[in-house]
């Protein structure tokens, strides 16, 4: 029976954010904390593969307290189990910080049950960097696969994966030994509706919740901010460009003066009038 | 760890069919300047199969020196082979700095590297700095979900790695005939010792989306309202002969396909007539489009951002703008056929 671990983050909706214009610093208050929604992907991704090899899915986050709800989230779209790493100690991670956290904590499920497979989003909407998933992959020794866009098998009596990896004009169908890390593609599924028992058990269910304390051959060093070889020096919004001409009138005359603009480079329109 | 044994700026240059892509050249670009102001050399690293003719390239490109692993094992880029070679790499001759191209390979390469050995790395860069006295590289990124941009430091560790966003920096003119030093480096590593293996590569050819290879693109925002009001992004696209771009929250919202979507998370792009309708202008869509040479944006909102970054801007309602725009448009390119049907 396999054991797929997803991993995922609670993240403010950086959609709705507002920024403090005097500060330059993000109004956390202002924007609700989501599932990341790449990370929905990777559940969804996790589930499918059990529910069509047999087996367990479990999710592992590090955040806040309240990251509980995010694991829920995943509850419902249908994860077996969850797993919650807070502590003050992990505040301030990078990438490499954040992938040291989430390995301790994946290395103490597996001691659970072992671990044949993870899971992560293609990257989070508030870090949007996409390098935690490798970092994992890398701390634990296993081969990472990015950019995965399709499933085709995993077979863990033979031990292998095989996957499709988008490239910037295609895709490479790539094989792989398990246990071994997949980050995933928003394209790689879309997410149904949760089904309502799913939902019943969400709100019932309460993850794991381990403080650093609880995980073991822990090297504090190597968390949170002190951990982070990456520091924010400098936040700023940029130099507001000198903006353009508004183009005043009656929408007729908008038109008008624009077309004008347009019209100055025709070579590019008669090219493809020529074609 | 004495920072002064770590010199030089590296990049790590990309191969595609047997060509390097143009992000690696702009690497180069970037890398030169950072090389100079640090007087320091610029040095590129070549990972593949016979690879060694493209050190040529790099050389004209700006690059003082070239590191090449040429072994069968790299003929494809495996996250595994490749970064043993370029920790092989580092190892020996120890760089200050390595940009990475913010490609798939490029992130996926830096991402491994960066936790073996170990160090800081900063993502998705689109601005570039270096201390002269200290060598301390300032990246700088849109971050928060491109709301903000934000400079990153690595003080402590080294090397500096940063992966750079295509299209953002600029390649220097090739220098026909320039050449530098090629230092051959390989590592000892067996198939079996890797645990991936490449079965296929797929070429997708069918109308495949290349926005950034556009000279016109028409992009649209939320403020289009619904997917039915998208529809005259696609329009005025079609009257023109352009692109459809769009902006992040239009793809998210699943009105079109990621490969349209225009900034930080998606495309950067440089045609050279950007039509922005019903966006709004956030820092992360500008990053993707600012070096557009004719930028026109079309906003309800006198305030949207947007039109800080437009060199023509209309405050107004793109349903009763764009149609207007359509009609006057066709009947002006037809009226140029005719002349130009005269005159021959």
């Amino acid at each position: 029976m396999l054991h797929i671990v997803a991993c995922i983050k609670q993240v403010p909706d950086t959609k709705i954010i507002k920024m403090n214009p005097k500060t330059n610093t993000m109004d956390r208050r202002t924007a609700p904390a989501i599932l990341n929604p790449y990370d929905a992907h990777a559940v969804e991704e996790a589930v499918r593969i059990r529910d069509k090899y047999g087996g367990t899915v479990s999710v592992v986050t590090m955040g806040p307290p309240p990251a509980v709800k995010a694991i829920k989230k995943c509850i419902e779209i249908g994860a077996d189990e969850g797993y919650l790493i807070t502590d003050r100690r992990f505040a301030g991670a990078d990438t490499l910080a954040t992938s040291y956290a989430v390995t301790k904590a994946i290395e103490k499920i597996s001691k659970i049950k072992p671990v044949d497979l993870i899971i992560c989003g293609k990257m989070t909407i508030d870090g949007d960097t996409g390098q935690v998933g490798p970092g994992i992959a890398r701390r634990l020794d296993i081969p990472p696969l990015t950019s995965v866009n399709k499933v085709v098998e995993v077979n863990q009596e033979e031990g292998y994966a095989v996957v499709h990896r988008k490239l910037e004009d295609g895709y490479e169908v790539v094989q792989s030994s398990l246990p071994c890390l997949f980050s995933v593609e928003k394209t790689i599924n879309e997410v149904p509706y949760s089904p309502f028992p799913n939902m019943l058990k969400a709100a019932r269910y309460q993850p794991h919740i381990w403080s650093v304390d609880d995980l073991e051959d822990v090297d504090i060093m190597q968390l949170g901010l002190k951990g982070s070889p990456t520091i924010v020096s400098k936040v700023w919004a940029p130099p507001k460009p000198q903006g353009g001409e508004i183009l005043e009138g009656s929408s007729q005359d908008q038109v008008e003066k624009l077309l004008a603009v347009l019209l100055e480079k025709k070579e590019l329109f008669q090219a493809k009038e020529g074609v | 760890m004495d920072f002064k044994d770590y010199q030089g700026v590296w990049v790590f240059i990309e191969e595609k069919d047997g060509e390097i892509p143009s992000v690696s050249l702009e690497l180069l670009g970037a890398g030169r300047k950072l090389a100079d102001k640090r007087g320091v050399e610029l040095a590129g690293i070549l990972i593949g199969e016979n690879i060694k003719p493209l050190a040529q390239t790099v050389f004209e490109y700006g690059a003082d020196t070239v590191y090449v692993y040429d072994q069968p094992i790299f003929k494809h880029y495996r996250t595994e082979s490749f970064m043993k070679a370029l920790l092989d790499c580092s190892n020996k001759h120890k760089p200050e700095i390595i940009l990475f191209g913010a490609t798939s390979t490029g992130k996926d390469l830096a991402s491994a590297v960066a936790t073996d050995l170990p160090t800081g790395l900063t993502a998705d860069t689109t601005e570039l700095d270096v201390e002269e006295e200290t060598g301390l590289l300032l990246a700088s990124r849109p971050a928060f979900g491109g709301n903000i941009m934000a400079t990153i430091l690595c003080k402590k560790y080294r090397p500096q790695m940063a992966t750079v966003r295509a299209k953002v920096m600029k390649a220097l003119p090739p220098q026909p005939g320039r050449s530098g030093k090629i230092i051959e480096e390989s590592i000892s590593l067996q198939e079996e010792d890797i645990r991936t293996k490449v079965l296929e590569i797929v070429k997708e050819t069918t109308k495949k989306v290349r926005i950034d290879e556009a000279d016109i693109i028409v992009a649209g925002g939320k403020g289009l309202g619904s997917p039915e009001g998208f529809q005259l992004v696609h329009e005025l696209a079609n009257t023109l002969g352009g692109a459809v771009g769009a902006s992040r929250d239009v793809v998210e919202a699943g009105w079109i396909e990621h490969p349209h979507q225009v900034g930080q998370t998606g495309v950067t792009v440089t045609p050279k007539i950007y039509i922005a309708i019903g966006i709004s202008g956030a820092i992360q869509h500008i990053v993707g489009m600012k070096n557009s040479g004719l930028i026109i944006a079309i906003n309800k909102d006198s305030e949207a951002p947007i039109f800080d970054a437009c060199h023509y801007g209309i405050v107004g309602d793109a349903f009763e703008i764009v149609p207007i725009l359509i009609k006057q448009f066709k009947k002006a390119l037809n009226r140029e056929e005719v002349s130009h049907v005269r005159e021959v």
